[in-house]
């Protein structure tokens, strides 16, 4: 780890004026302070935002939204009773990653921008376009397991790692951030970036920008009823997805009214298609309708290299969490494991 | 001196004694290795190639040495001198490794430079800052299109011998039903959860260290060759080795540059490899491809076992996974080969990796066997009992012992086997998974080494036993002080035990299974030489009630001497240790198998492993939801902790068939997923309803305490048990290791 | 630039001056504080051994800057036991034989404490192992590990009532 300054501000203001170039806002530090041990980032200067005042709470705001500060621990969010009952596929997702000291750690804002868990990205000896813009892409054409099958380009095929923005991307939260010239809102369908040609621009926060809040809009509660999250991974707990899905559907006289799914672990982004989204409106729910709407989200799908078998996965991941939000949320939220286990099979 | 009879276990199961050490382990005042801090100590890191072959060029050693903190650098090109050749072979256990002695890079993770600074923090960046620059040479990576070896099976450690028994040819062709099929393991990498590590400190030419060692004195011998000096002139304390799976017994070359950096800057030195270093120089278990022949004639029966495996070995030295062994002493086949090749690849050595050829070699023949059985439409276990060897095939040497038909039986009626169908895909639970059911047996060799101990009768009438022995986890701490105590005839709580330091008499290496039955052999020697030498001296004091005992023979309970046909001629420890001069008895003892025992026995601890296994029938995350391993391996010292023991390597066998593999970029030869969120062992959320049964078994002829081994045999079975349950799962049959959502995504 | 900071560790108010910001809690406590129980397994928050509780609450030291603790509560493995009493959770462990090398095993302690705190596993032994799979154990005790957790989990519970009862039995 190089050395660094390490200051810790009082104040939001105090927070923001000390940015400059190739600073590093330091959180939980569950992935900052890993990446700096593996030297894939070396800020020289860290901003400890862990005391900022006022941005470790969650409350209703007056127009039904709810507004998580962006330093609320993944763990406190979680097992917040009213929060896990209004938002459950969110508390599934932030459940179902890292382990309980990760989650104790980490902070929400921080979750959001966590960096792709491409093996090439995290080694500082490996070129990287995300790291080190325009020395090459080695995960092309090499060990492709964990990459991307949507959305990649021949500059990048990592995936965004992160449980937790999946259900957010499909619940249309919005990022409320602080910067330099004030603050702003960006919605989560464009908050991450997909690799194009610029793979090291990976969210659309400015520099010196801060995450200081999440918000999710009042509607988003009306999915409560039918919101699953499932995760599909290697081992039981303790596991990057391989695929994973976050869906809600709004469910009314037997119809499904609204529908909102966002796929993981299988681009850079949390993956939504509106279209698909679209083919479930108006229709009862069924296991045919969910995998056609699950094909379509994954129309565009292409391997990056050996990992095919990830598009297959991802479809069967999004047919069975459609199917496990249409069977109803359980009565005890979070379902657990957040593996396979434990559900039907057959929802 | 009178006849004594030796004290001999009453039972063939000890007591379950909860560990001696629970107390310093649960309160975290156990010393590791690493948890010790002389004054003035420095720390060490070494910098890791990052390419798999060619040459260091360049390193940017003003870069670290300006690094705040950094006292050394040490390069291929400023390395002072050992006395020892690190690419030398000049003992049993030696490995070639790299000691900066050249600008050659072998294998990624190698050291390349070694850094030395005040701080932990600054030796790590001073790493970092080295930036070195190579010359490199396309690496050679897998099983396929390299330089192929032929292990001759002439070395004295890790080479495998070609077996053959019978007319392999007759039997190919007097088989009714055949199967041909070719399996393949990945590199599995040791990872205890203690990196390697040690603090070094050399006093007036005298080296001490804090090292974890599966081999407390013998290491020494390595580390003297490397240094030019005596092993009496090195102290190795190593009271607790947090794990080791056969990767603590070997000397490595970061570890003789800390030492020699501590000689050079005559300061104590501290170095713990990371966690990415251990996938680099300490070792692992190779890949392996295994083709399986079997024939059976129509009573299937059969009439060939032809076992081939393939493995990887280093470009610069030999071990080979010796997989092929394990078809060499389970079935009665008519005719038996066992055939080795390797092939060179741009790796560190590999080495013995718990249960080094039977976990990969079982896991293949495991599979094959059920595949077999499936071909011949009958049950698996049938299957097996058809082809029970009452003799070890191919040497016609009787067992010393072998429950294994009691542990098939015992298993089988404890999960429940009967009823299982046939065919696969035939059961579901209530929420859609399909279920599967497999079985495999387990095999391991019951070896035995030479160690010695010393047992002392004090005056105070408690005991002192003593054997320089390494308790990596598996109980010796415990198990050792049981089998010292009961041979001293005293309550355990009446004996202190030492253990883990180099001063102490040489209690062998703790690897093949063999730690127990060797120590603990020179532990019950000792202690039955300190009652013989107390037993004369009452028998011949006048004033003692067993004077003159003679040739009636005493036993030592409990503190007391007590003639064996009177019960009521009794005399005190400390009574006739105080009447005789107050002197404390000393015994000592040694133990290795009289190679005449090894040549009329064949010696294995067995058992027999039933899996169920849960699989998603879309999405094929699998979970092993049941296993029941019974297992004999001769008397069981403490059965708490065999159990655990067992159970550890059923979990191996769980991570080997499920999660683990090292996972190589083919164009660089380097590790991808070198960590601990790459690289999968199990989770506690993978383990649910194991359950182990020990079978009773008394064994004459293994040793004189009757004591196998249960550090290994829990992975053996295991692997192919689980292979098995998710076939019979899912009906698609899986011939890689570990087994992957994609394999059965593919079948589907 | 050195920082000052004072954090109190097993009860123990401690001033530290740091030299050097990289410094992580765990390196802090092993080669800082001559408080080497809590363990390093792989130092990136992937394998538990070295959980501590910081403020009540179980966390990886390894990927805590010790610069960041002005003012923290730290528990430790060392700080657990009351004298010679251990506490549950390292006599459960002991008595449903949750280890073998013991390497991992602080953490494994230290972690089932913070599970236990934080309530969401009760006694369901799959939720206990969901809750412990931050913890890896290579030695592969979990079958103890679970029970040992399950055990202590319910010998508080009977603790905490049995002192209710108690307190209203005095009251």
């Amino acid at each position: 780890m190089n050395l660094f300054d390490y200051i810790r501000p009082a104040s939001l203001d105090e927070a923001l004026s000390a940015w400059e170039p190739g600073a590093a806002w330091l959180g939980g530090g569950t992935n900052l302070v890993d990446l700096m041990k593996t030297g894939a980032m070396a800020p020289g200067k860290v901003i400890d935002v862990t005391r900022l005042p006022g941005l470790d709470g969650i409350e209703s705001l007056p127009d039904g939204s709810t507004r998580i500060g962006a330093l609320v621990r993944n763990s406190t969010l979680a097992h917040d009773p009213d929060f896990a009952a209004d938002f459950p596929m969110v508390a599934e997702a932030i459940l179902s990653g890292a382990s309980g000291q990760l989650r104790n750690a980490a902070t929400v804002g921080g979750n959001l921008v966590q960096r792709t868990r491409c093996a090439y990205f995290q080694d500082p000896w490996s070129p990287c376009n995300r790291r080190d813009p325009g020395t090459g892409c080695a995960a092309i054409g090499g060990e492709t397991h964990n990459h991307a099958v949507i959305g990649w380009s021949d500059r990048c095929i990592a995936t965004n790692p992160s449980d937790f923005a999946v259900p957010l991307a499909a619940l249309d939260a919005v990022v409320e951030v602080a910067g330099p010239s004030g603050q702003r809102e960006i919605a989560m369908a464009a908050f991450h970036h997909l690799p194009g040609d610029t793979p090291e621009t990976e969210t659309a926060l400015a520099p010196g920008e801060l995450i200081v809040a999440i918000r999710l809009p009042a509607g988003a509660r009306a999915f409560r009823a039918n919101s699953r999250y499932l995760k599909v991974r290697e081992r039981t707990s303790f596991a990057f997805a391989l695929a994973s899905c976050a869906a809600s559907l709004r469910i009314e006289d037997g119809t499904i009214a609204e529908a909102r799914f966002a796929l993981g672990a299988v681009a850079a982004k949390p993956w939504r298609v509106a279209e698909a989204e679209a083919m479930l409106t108006a229709q009862p729910p069924g296991a045919a309708l969910f995998s056609q709407a699950a094909e379509r989200a994954l129309q565009d799908a292409a391997p990056s290299g050996e990992n095919a078998w990830k598009i297959d996965l991802a479809r069967r991941t999004a047919t069975r969490a459609l199917a496990l939000a249409a069977a109803g949320t359980p009565a005890r939220m979070p379902a657990l494991p957040a593996s396979t286990f434990g559900e039907p099979a057959h929802a | 001196m009178p006849d004594v009879i030796m004290p001999r276990f009453g039972s063939n199961s000890g007591q379950p004694t909860t560990r001696r050490d629970g107390i310093a382990k649960v309160t975290g005042t156990a010393t590791f290795a690493a948890d010790n801090q002389p004054d003035r100590m420095l720390h060490a890191v070494y910098a890791p190639a990052t390419i798999a072959r060619g040459r260091v060029t360049a390193l940017d050693t003003e870069a670290a040495l300006a690094h705040p903190g950094v006292v050394a650098v040490y390069t291929p090109w400023n390395r002072p001198p050992l006395a020892g050749d690190p690419d030398a072979k000049p003992f049993m256990f030696a490995f070639r490794f790299e000691a900066l002695q050249s600008d050659e890079v072998r294998y990624s993770n190698q050291p390349v430079a070694f850094v030395v600074a005040e701080s932990l923090e600054a030796a790590t960046e001073g790493a970092r800052l080295l930036k070195p620059q190579y010359e490199a040479q396309p690496a050679r990576v897998g099983l396929d299109g390299n330089e192929p070896f032929k292990p001759k099976g002439d070395a004295p450690f890790g080479l495998p011998r070609d077996f053959e028994h019978g007319d392999v040819a007759a039997g190919h062709a007097a088989a009714d039903q055949a199967l041909d099929a070719t399996y393949e393991t990945a590199e599995n990498y040791h990872n205890a959860m203690e990196s390697h590590c040690l603090v070094a400190e050399w006093k007036d030419g005298k080296l001490e260290l804090d090292i974890p060692t599966q081999a407390v004195v013998l290491t020494r011998g390595a580390y003297a060759y490397y240094f030019g000096i005596a092993p009496g002139d090195i102290t190795i304390r190593s009271p607790y080795l947090g794990g080791g799976f056969g990767s603590k017994a070997i000397a490595n070359g970061p570890q003789i540059l800390a030492i020699m950096a501590a000689r050079e800057l005559g300061r104590p030195v501290k170095l713990m490899f990371r966690r990415d270093q251990m996938f680099g120089p300490t070792g692992h278990r190779g890949a392996t491809r295994q083709r399986i022949r079997i024939g059976i004639d129509g009573d299937a029966r059969m009439t060939v076992l032809d076992h081939e495996s393939l493995a990887t070995t280093s470009s610069f030295d030999d071990f080979i996974e010796p997989a092929a062994y394990a078809s060499q002493g389970l079935y009665n086949a008519g005719a038996l080969r066992s055939a080795f090749e390797a092939v060179r690849v741009d790796t560190g050595t590999p080495g013995p990796v718990r249960a080094p050829g039977e976990a990969s070699g079982s896991a293949a023949l495991e599979s094959a066997m059920d595949e077999m059985a499936e071909k011949a439409g009958i049950d698996p276990l049938d299957f097996r009992l058809r082809n029970y060897a009452e003799t070890e095939p191919g040497t016609g040497k009787p067992y010393s012992s072998k429950a294994l038909r009691e542990c098939y039986a015992e298993g089988a009626k404890r999960f429940g086997w009967e009823g299982r169908p046939l065919e696969p895909r035939r059961m579901q639970d209530a929420d859609g998974k399909l279920v599967g059911w497999g079985m495999g047996t387990a095999l391991f060799g019951a070896p035995m080494f030479a160690a010695e101990a010393r047992a002392t009768l004090l005056p105070d009438g408690t005991g002192l036993i003593e054997t320089a022995a390494a308790d990596m986890g598996q109980g010796a701490w415990t198990a050792l002080a049981q089998i010292g105590a009961y041979a001293l005839g005293l309550p355990l709580d009446r004996v202190e035990f030492r253990s883990g330091h180099s001063d102490l008499p040489d209690g062998g290496v703790a690897g093949g299974s063999g730690h127990t039955a060797t120590a603990g052999g020179a532990l019950h020697a000792a202690g039955g030489d300190a009652v013989a030498k107390l037993a004369g001296i009452a028998s011949a004091d006048p004033d003692s009630p067993l004077f003159g005992t003679g040739n009636t023979g005493v036993v030592a309970r409990d503190g007391w001497l007590v003639a064996e046909e009177d019960d009521s001629r009794r005399d005190s420890f400390a009574d006739i240790i105080a009447r005789n001069g107050g002197a404390a008895v000393v015994g000592t003892g040694k133990a290795a198998r009289p190679p005449e025992d090894a040549a009329r026995h064949a010696m294995y601890s067995h058992g027999a492993v039933f899996a169920e296994v849960k699989v998603d029938p879309e999405l094929f995350q699998v979970r092993v939801t049941r296993m029941v391993g019974a297992f004999a391996a001769g008397r069981i010292i403490n059965p708490r902790l065999a159990e655990s023991q067992l159970m550890g390597g059923m979990i191996w066998g769980i991570s080997f068939a499920l999660h683990e593999e090292a996972l190589f970029d083919k164009r660089t030869g380097r590790i991808v997923n070198g960590d601990f969120a790459g690289y999968h062992i199990p989770v506690n959320a993978d383990v649910t309803g194991l359950e182990v049964l020990t079978v009773h078994e008394d064994d004459p002829y293994v040793n004189p305490i009757g004591v196998k081994g249960v550090g290994e045999i829990g992975i053996s079975g295991s692997v192919g048990a689980i292979a098995n349950a998710i076939w019979h799962a899912t009906g698609t049959r899986v011939r890689r290791f570990p087994i992957r959502i994609e394999d059965l995504l593919a079948g589907a | 630039m050195s920082h000052a900071i004072s954090l109190t560790v097993n009860g123990e108010a401690r001033a530290v001056t740091l030299d050097d910001p990289r410094v992580t809690l765990l390196d802090l406590l092993r080669e800082r504080m001559a408080l080497p129980g809590t363990k390093k397994g792989c130092d990136r928050g992937q394998c538990g051994a070295c959980t501590v509780l910081i403020d009540n609450r179980r966390v990886n030291a390894c990927l805590t800057l010790a610069v960041t603790l002005d003012g923290a509560e730290v528990t430790t493995i060392e700080g657990l036991a009351t004298g010679d009493t251990l506490h549950p959770v390292q006599a459960a462990f002991i008595d449903h034989d949750g280890f073998q090398c013991g390497y991992c095993t602080p953490g494994q302690i230290m972690s089932a404490v913070g599970l236990i705190s934080e309530g969401h596993a009760g006694d369901d032994p799959e939720r206990i192992r969901e809750g412990m799979s931050g913890n890896l154990c290579r030695c592969a005790a979990y079958h103890g590990i679970t029970e040992a957790v399950l055990d202590a989990t319910r010998r508080m519970a009977d603790a905490d009532t049995a002192s209710d009862a108690d307190e209203r039995a005095s009251a």
